[in-house]
This record gives C-alpha cells, structure tokens and sequence, in this order.
C-alpha cells in the first residue's frame, strides 16, 4: 500500500512536495501562533457580562449579535419578513446557487480579476458593502432608538427624529387605497419584469450557452440585490417609506 | 574494588560499553525491537521518502492530507490559512467549551450565577470563558474570510460545486452555534440581543404569527415558527434550555458531520484548487 502510493508520486511532477514535512510544520506554526494569540488575547480582555437578565427591563438600543447587524440595519428599510426572513434565506440559497449560475470556466483555481470581472464585483459588493460595512456601522454608529450617530456625537436618548416618510404611491399622488396598492403592485413586479427583460436583451447572445433558467435566478438574484440598495437610496434621499403596500405584506 | 568486579561475569564488557556510550544504542535498539514498541509505531523516523510517506498515510490524525501536494498550496498568499484556522478555533471552542460545562447550569435560577461563580471562583475559570467566546467570535471572521478566498481564487467551480455547498451549510452553523451561545450567560446582553434575531422568526410569512399570510395559516403567539425556536412567547427559561442542548449537543453533531464531507471532499474532487 505504501510501496503503491510512493510509486504513484513519482510520476506526478516535480511541482509536488510532500506534506511531511512541508505542510505540517506549516500547519503546526500556524496553530502555535493562533493558541498563544488566542489565549494571551483572553487574558488581556475580559468577555463582557452584563447584570443578570430581566425581561422587564429593555435596553435602549437593543441589538442583535454583532455578525447579523447587517440584517438588523435592513430592518429601518425593509419589514420584518424580508429583512430577517427572506433576506437570510436568499442569501444562504443565493450562495449555495454561485457555483451552478457562474458557468465562466475561467478564473478556477487562481486569482484573477481580468478573467471574471462581474462575479468579483457582485460578491465583493455584496461581502463588503452590504455586509461587512453595514455590520460596522450597526456596530459602531447605531444609537438609542437606532438611530444614527457619529461617532463623536452622544448618544442621546430623546434624540427625536422626525418621521416624515410617505409610500411611492402617494408622493406620486395616488390616493385611493386599492389604487395604491395596484401602482405599487405594477412599480415592483414591473421593476423585475423590465429588468430581467433588459438583461436577458443584452446579454441574448450568451443565453444558448448560459441556459435560459441558469440566466433566469442569475438576473432576478441581482435584481433583489440592487433592489435592497434601491430601496435604501429611496427612503434615505427621497423619503420612501413602502413602494408596494398591500393588506398582507409591505415591500 | 578491582577483585570484585573481576569476579562478575561480563561486567568489563558492560563497563567499556557505559564508556564507549555503546550501551545506549543497544538500550535504544533493545525497546524499538521489542513488542509494545513495533505494535505502536509501523514505521521508522529517520527521514527517508518511505517515512515522509508513511507518516501521513499511516497516522489517523494526518492521513486526512494526501501524502503530496502541489508547491502552491504552500503559500500563505494563495490560501490565506483560514479554513484550517476556522477549524482550528472550532477545536479550540469544543476543549473550552466542555471544561464551561462542568459549571454551568442551563436553568433560569442557576446560570448567571454559574457565570460569577465560573468567574470569580473557578481556577482559570475567566480564561476559559473568554477564550471561547474570543475563539468563537474569530472563528466567525475566519471562516468569512475562507469564503472570500475561495470566491476569489475561483475554487467553487467544477468540480468543487457541492464543497461550495457544504461550505455555505457550515458558514451558516457557524453563525447559530455562535447565536445559540450568545443567550447562555443569561445576562442584558444575552437576553435582549437573542429577543430582537428570535423576533425576525415571528414575521415569518405563514409560519410566524405576525408575517404575510399568517391568517391563512391558523398560528398564534404561543403557536408558531417563534414559539418553537423558544419554547413559549418570550426569551425565558424554555429558550435557555432550548439554546443550551441546540449549542451544545445537536448544532457541533451536525457542523461535525459536515467538517468530515467537507474535508473529505476536497481530497475526493482533487486536492486544493490551483491552476490547471
């Protein structure tokens, strides 16, 4: 059995290097490093405890754990129902999809940017702007009643904050309830329906060799995805509260 | 002195051998020859090819790495080292975690308690504590940052697609293995922080009392996709417990199985990614 495996790496390339001791030792400094960076990082710094839990009294601001502020902040913007619903589970899903929507054969197994521009955009922009920067400005500039504070500012309690925003279809001037909900109905579904049209348009050379509905979950996934930036742009230039708002749900 | 050990038979040659530091090779060759030795190590330590070999094929801990490897995945600027560091720091919360266990109580009356008393009494019991709780925060950072190399350097795609897969499941349990513990030192923290991500569950639509569709449905407060993740219709005790046998027991059995897919699929579907 060990005879067979010496034989076999002979044949491979001189590119191979044996793992004894090439990677352990590597592996083992790393870990050394981390454990002594580990252990003297937690006899430095205390993990926090509060006073004991008391279901009466709520603190102000309440706040999820730190890696889901990202989600907490899409609540200003969005209801519960997406944001800590829907969201989540389009972004595990979305991610679990990436590898049978990107059929660019390039760019596997080695960095390149020139290769596979788009998926680098799409996920870096969705890694470190629509997670990673909102986690930090949950984290670090979210006050009392979540609202914003810069980091030089108080955190005040009794900050009052006007609320001024209206639905789209009333900035538009729509009235009528039923109406309203009908306009919204038309902003949202025609939001999807002109944007998979003008994608599909576009890129209607590679849709043979992409497949219809690979392409299909491609473009409304990005949809979704600037359409949460949409959304916020929305409310925090134009003071947007619902596009669609319907007796069931409000988008 | 002379006449006596004269008289013991051999005791000259014994002594040349202690002078000559002769005695230790055959000391040394007498217990690697014997039973109890060969029975435990299959194989020599001088560093030949063979060994190099044999030192990973043939040791449980290491034969999870093939025995050869391509140059490049040696270097830290292609693979970051952080999926062995994430698994690193999960091992580092499973040690320090069961030590916690020993004295901590998931009952509404005992756990604060528990926590000043694992605090303030316990030989290293601070350090424990914070370690896990340092090593489990890094560990969500790390394993983050394994997705992203892995993004960039492009290593989900064929044929490593269902590692991809497994690897998102595990990202996700990284993420509740860390939210169920968030509740257990049952402090303001603890309490508030999991009330507002288990409310989100409540606006569940169809299964969440206060989500779209609800009324169709039939669920209420005490009956829905909240209720059951806590046991009742707000953070108390029940949701201690619940969180406390989901952290400990059921979410590491079921991360656990899928490290093994994981790390046994990267062999399968052809070693580290690299540059065809």
């Amino acid at each position: 059995m060990a005879e067979e495996i010496k034989k076999k790496g002979a044949e491979i390339t001189h590119d191979k290097v044996h793992v004894w001791p090439y990677l352990v030792r590597l592996e083992f400094l790393c870990s050394i490093l981390v454990v002594v960076g580990l252990t003297a990082w937690s006899i430095v710094i205390d993990a926090p405890l509060e006073e004991a839990a008391n279901p009466t009294k709520t603190p102000n601001p309440s706040k999820a754990p730190w890696y889901f502020l990202g989600l907490q902040d899409i609540l200003v913007y969005f209801d519960p129902w997406f944001a800590g619903v829907v969201a989540p589970v389009l972004i595990i899903v979305g991610l679990m999809l990436i590898p049978y929507l990107d059929v660019n054969p390039k760019g596997n197994g080695y960095y390149t940017y020139t290769e596979r521009k788009t998926a680098i955009w799409v996920y870096s922009f969705g890694f470190l702007v629509l997670w990673i920067a909102l986690i930090i400005m949950g984290v670090f500039l979210r006050g009392p009643g979540w609202n914003l504070f810069m980091p030089w500012q108080y955190w005040d309690p009794h900050k009052v904050v006007a609320l001024t925003s209206v639905d789209l279809p009333y900035a538009f001037g729509v009235r009528d309830y039923w109406m309203a909900c009908l306009f919204g109905g038309v902003v949202v579904l025609g939001y999807f329906a002109v944007g998979t049209a003008a994608y599909m348009f576009l890129e209607r050379k590679a849709i043979k060799s992409v497949g219809i509905v690979r392409m299909l979950i491609k473009v409304n996934l990005y949809l979704i995805m600037i359409g949460i930036v949409v959304k916020i742009v929305l409310r925090l230039g134009f003071n947007i509260k619902y596009i669609w708002v319907t007796p069931w749900f409000n988008v | 002195m002379a006449n006596k050990t004269q008289g013991i038979p051999g005791i000259t040659d014994l002594i040349d051998k202690i002078k000559s530091g002769e005695i230790w090779k055959e000391l040394a060759k007498a217990v690697t020859d014997s039973q109890i030795w060969t029975s435990s190590f299959r194989h020599g330590y001088a560093d030949t090819p063979r060994n190099r070999v044999l030192q990973i094929a043939s040791n449980v801990w290491l034969h999870l790495h093939p025995v050869k490897i391509s140059r490049h995945a040696l270097r830290i600027r292609f693979t970051w080292c952080m999926g062995g560091i994430t698994f690193l720091l999960f091992l580092s919360t499973v040690v320090t975690g069961i030590i916690l266990m020993f004295y901590y109580r998931p009952v509404g009356e005992y756990a604060y308690f528990d926590m000043k008393y694992l605090q303030y009494d316990v030989p290293f019991g601070m350090l424990m504590r914070n370690m896990h709780r340092w090593a489990a925060h890094s560990m969500v950072i790390t394993v983050w940052l394994h997705m992203f190399r892995v993004f960039l350097s492009g290593s989900y795609k064929p044929p490593r697609e269902f590692n991809w897969v497994i690897g998102v499941f595990l990202v996700t349990f990284t993420l509740l293995l860390s939210f169920t513990g968030y509740l257990l030192p049952w402090d303001q923290l603890a309490m508030w922080a999991v009330t507002v991500g288990t409310n989100m569950a409540r606006a569940t639509p169809f299964l969440g009392h206060e989500g779209p569709f609800a009324e169709f449905v039939g669920v209420s407060q005490r009956y829905d996709a909240r209720s059951v993740l806590i046991g009742g219709s707000i953070v108390g005790p029940p949701a201690l417990l619940r969180f406390y046998v989901l952290h400990c027991i059921f979410i590491p059995l079921v991360a656990g199985a899928l490290m093994i897919v994981h790390f046994w699929r990267i062999r399968k579907d052809g070693g580290i990614s690299g540059p065809l």
